[in-house]
């Protein structure tokens, strides 16, 4: 009823926007994502929306009913001997009760699916700092830093007359993303060097908090045909920063990845032995191993 | 009982108006010893706080209304978030509360007064101290605190030089809350009228009794979980530092234990409020008196055994996650059948429409929106998706605006013409709700989708997709936020020059508090109220 409603407005106010290429009023719902364990949880959470939408309908109903209905101005005459009703009483509790029940069960079972971090094909480590990520792909070698794209750390700053609207995914893009493959349960674990992140690709339909001291598991693995460039960001309060340190997870084929997988270790052995130095200066001063984990 | 105390006056019941031996001037407010005197301190410092903190809120909409960074530096729009946040949950919600309890518990369960009246006097003029202490950390080096209300550790502990005094504060207002509860308990359980048996109290009694067992029973938590940041920053203590063998998730859990009564302690008088007003204007006694009684009972126990769900991505094993699930959508049934009564008080009535009826409907409609939204959030992998988006705050301002805050409102509207003995402009007042209705779903509804599509919270600056309903909701904040401003010049209009008002000032009013003159002696109820009158008020 409410959702009708809201998606009519939001035409309607579409309509009126038309100029504007990029507007946003679509944006009225949770992706879908790109993996089996997104579309789950997007299930989830439109049966738990409906369960509500087909409780406020009957419940607002009957509000709206009496409202209408019992009015002084109408006429109406209170009933005041109606204080009490065992048998209505019972029906309200235990009707919610079932459905309760009724939600639960899928959401233990989506939510045991969900935690269930074995037979993963590949492990990065992912360390959040302020601000900015560490991807590390710990059987390979490959290890960099992912930060804010230099042009929209540019326009960000307070008053800085860019027009952001006309920035590529401003605060959606980094320097260099994660790569990964399709098509392949992926493993991440996730801590921090400084204070609680949270790493988020919505598409993917997972959030886990990056906490010093602590080595968090999540995974994921995105559909074979679902190659692309997925986007998220930070979602634990950090700091200053905080809404400045985007996530890019770029998508390969199996193939793909292998070859710059390969090519990347490869370019960063050279750099390393090249110059003693790392290869490229760290984001912040030495972004330092966890302190436990 | 105390009412012995008062033999010698209570002669003179019957012209209480002319001896109210109230000291004049600053000394009234400064020595207040009576409930009314504090209870009007409370609502009128609450207001304030309430005008401090929405100024916030409207820097941060401001901030919000666009994308890039155009009026404030990152670190002052986290120090407005976590300020707004500590102003209006410390300072307004909660001494609103307490404004309510001091002028209504004693009139309505028969007392002359709070039990403790010196004790009420210190626990209000604590706030005032501890809230110019935190509104000053605006000013010293570094600003005020950046890292969230929920002050987790380790980002609390990189604080400026104002993170002692936000301790310190928070420490203030924590003993104020303790003596304003120990007070109201013992008022309750002591004072009550002869005859007031406890299944006679009225509902908002009840919410208040309840609630001060909650807030003595977790205000202490957060204390601890404060002192323990405090010892961390400077006494090398590492109880959240897991580089000395502490855990950051730690604090976490004891915030939370602290945190999720403390939810509560914001909305059960609420229910108790609107379950005065429903039935006083649809002119039919509250179905289910007793139901009500135990639900709001079981959401109190219940809200010591959910706490987790507000940190469901932490990484807590499997069983844990479940726990906190089943325990967290168990609470949909008691506020379901506090919900379905407030409806079934409505039906078959005789209903009408004046403003505190208004706001108390308004809550009706929209705390359960707030509630639908948090049955969403109990859904674990759903919550994955919620967790720290818009979505959240979402739905905590459903609860907590249209639900607390319009019930504090509906709460004025309806005593205000008793504590005045003067009838506020009716009119005036409908447009009030109608504006802070309107404005308060433009704000709030839109953050739902925000909050879906993926916009974090607690961000200055966002991605330029977000931008078309970010407008909207702040221009539902700035419409929402000048519509307030009605407020008190109602009611300042109404004290000043208000028309009078008769002792019982709605039709369907019942309760003790209608059964004195108007206006209100300074002291009431120094004789007990008879067994008539008891029985009158409480026809539930």
């Amino acid at each position: 009823m409410i959702r009708k409603a809201l998606v009519s407005l939001a035409a309607m106010a579409a309509l009126t926007s038309t100029a504007h290429a990029e507007s946003g009023w679509h944006l009225l719902n949770m992706t879908q994502g790109v993996t089996d364990i997104s579309r789950k949880i997007y299930s989830l959470h439109m049966l738990i929306f409906y369960v509500c939408v087909a409780i406020g309908v009957v419940v607002f109903g009957v509000m709206i009913w009496s409202l209408v209905k019992f009015r002084k101005s109408q006429g109406a005459i209170a009933d005041t001997t109606m204080v009490h009703n065992t048998k209505v009483e019972i029906v309200w509790t235990a009707v919610p009760v079932a459905i309760l029940i009724a939600m639960a069960v899928p959401a233990a079972n989506t939510l045991v699916e969900l935690e269930d971090t074995r037979n993963t094909e590949l492990t990065i480590k992912v360390t959040g700092f302020q601000w900015g990520w560490q991807y590390d792909y710990l059987e390979n070698g490959v290890v960099f830093f992912s930060r804010l794209a230099r042009d929209a750390d540019a326009a960000r700053r307070l008053a800085s007359g860019v027009d952001v609207t006309k920035i590529d995914h401003y605060l959606l893009n980094v320097d260099k993303p994660l790569v990964v493959p399709a098509d392949t349960k992926i493993r991440l674990l996730v801590t921090a060097n400084d204070v609680i992140h949270s790493w988020w690709v919505p598409a993917f339909g997972m959030k886990k908090d990056a906490i010093p001291g602590y080595v968090n598991e999540m995974w994921f693995k995105v559909d074979t045909d679902k190659t692309g460039v997925y986007r998220g960001q930070c979602v634990e309060l950090c700091g200053r920063d905080h809404a400045f340190m985007p996530i890019v997870v770029d998508v390969r084929s199996k193939a793909d990845f292998e070859s710059w997988l390969k090519s990347t270790a490869e370019s960063q052995k050279q750099a390393s032995a090249g110059a003693s130095a790392p290869q490229s200066a760290p984001p912040v001063a030495q972004a330092t191993t966890p302190s436990a984990g | 009982m105390a009412y012995d105390n008062h033999a010698a006056h209570s002669d003179s019941a019957g012209h209480d108006a002319h001896d109210d031996h109230k000291p004049h001037g600053w000394k009234r407010w400064v020595y207040a010893t009576n409930h009314k005197d504090i209870g009007t301190m409370y609502l009128v410092f609450a207001g304030l706080m309430f005008f401090i903190g929405g100024a916030m809120a409207m820097v941060i909409r401001a901030e919000l209304f666009k994308p890039g960074l155009q009026f404030v530096d990152p670190m002052f729009f986290n120090s407005m978030t976590t300020m707004h946040a500590l102003f209006m949950i410390f300072g307004a919600v909660m001494p609103a509360w307490t404004g309510l309890a001091n002028w209504q518990i004693p009139l309505q369960v028969g007392a002359p007064d709070m039990a403790l009246p010196r004790l009420n006097n210190f626990s209000f003029w604590i706030l005032p101290f501890a809230f110019t202490i935190l509104f000053c950390t605006l000013f010293v080096p570094g600003g005020g605190p950046a890292g969230g209300w929920t002050l987790y550790p380790p980002l609390v502990l990189q604080g400026s030089e104002s993170f002692p005094m936000v301790i310190f504060a928070i420490h203030l207002m924590g003993a104020s809350s303790i003596l304003g509860a120990i007070n109201v308990i013992v008022t309750i359980m002591n004072m009550r009228a002869p005859g007031m048996s406890l299944l006679r109290m009225p509902l908002f009694v009840w919410s208040w009794l309840i609630t001060a067992y909650l807030l003595i029973a977790v205000m202490p938590v957060l204390a601890g979980a404060v002192t323990m940041l405090l010892t961390d920053h400077f006494f090398g203590t590492t109880f959240f530092t897991a580089a000395g063998g502490g855990d950051p998730v730690m604090f976490q859990h004891i915030f939370w234990f602290f945190g999720h009564p403390e939810v509560y302690i914001l909305i059960l008088p609420a229910f108790g409020i609107v379950s005065e007003i429903i039935p006083a204007f649809a002119r039919k006694p509250i179905f289910g008196y007793e139901a009500m009684v135990y639900a709001i009972a079981s959401i109190a126990f219940l809200s010591f055994i959910v706490w987790a769900h507000h940190m469901f991505t932490v990484g807590m094993p499997l069983a844990g996650q479940l726990f906190f699930m089943l325990s967290t959508m168990l609470i949909a049934i008691p506020t379901g059948v506090k919900v379905f009564n407030w409806t079934a008080t409505m039906w078959k009535s005789s209903m009408t429409f004046e403003p505190p009826m208004l706001f108390a409907l308004a809550f009706l409609f929209l705390f359960t929106i707030g509630g639908f939204s948090g049955l969403m959030l109990a859904i674990v992998p759903a919550d994955f998706q919620y967790h720290d988006t818009y979505f959240v705050v979402a739905h905590f301002h459903y609860v907590l605006v249209p639900g607390a805050i319009f019930s504090i409102m509906a709460g004025v509207y309806y005593w205000l013409p008793k504590w005045t003995s003067k009838m506020y402009d009716l009119g005036l007042a409908k447009a009030h709700f109608w504006l802070s209705a309107i404005f308060v779903n433009v704000l709030f509804f839109p953050q739902h989708f925000l909050g879906l599509a993926g916009m974090p919270r607690r961000i200055p600056d966002y991605a330029v997709q977000f931008t078309d309903w970010n407008m909207i909701s702040s221009i539902g904040a700035f419409g929402f936020g000048l519509s307030q401003l009605l407020f008190p010049y109602i009611i300042w209009k109404c004290v000043k020059s208000g028309a009078p008002a008769p002792s019982r000032a709605w039709e369907g009013a019942h309760g003790l508090e209608w059964e004195l003159p108007s206006p209100l002696p300074y002291h009431t109820w120094e004789t007990p109220p008879t067994d008539a009158m008891i029985a009158r008020g409480a026809e539930h």
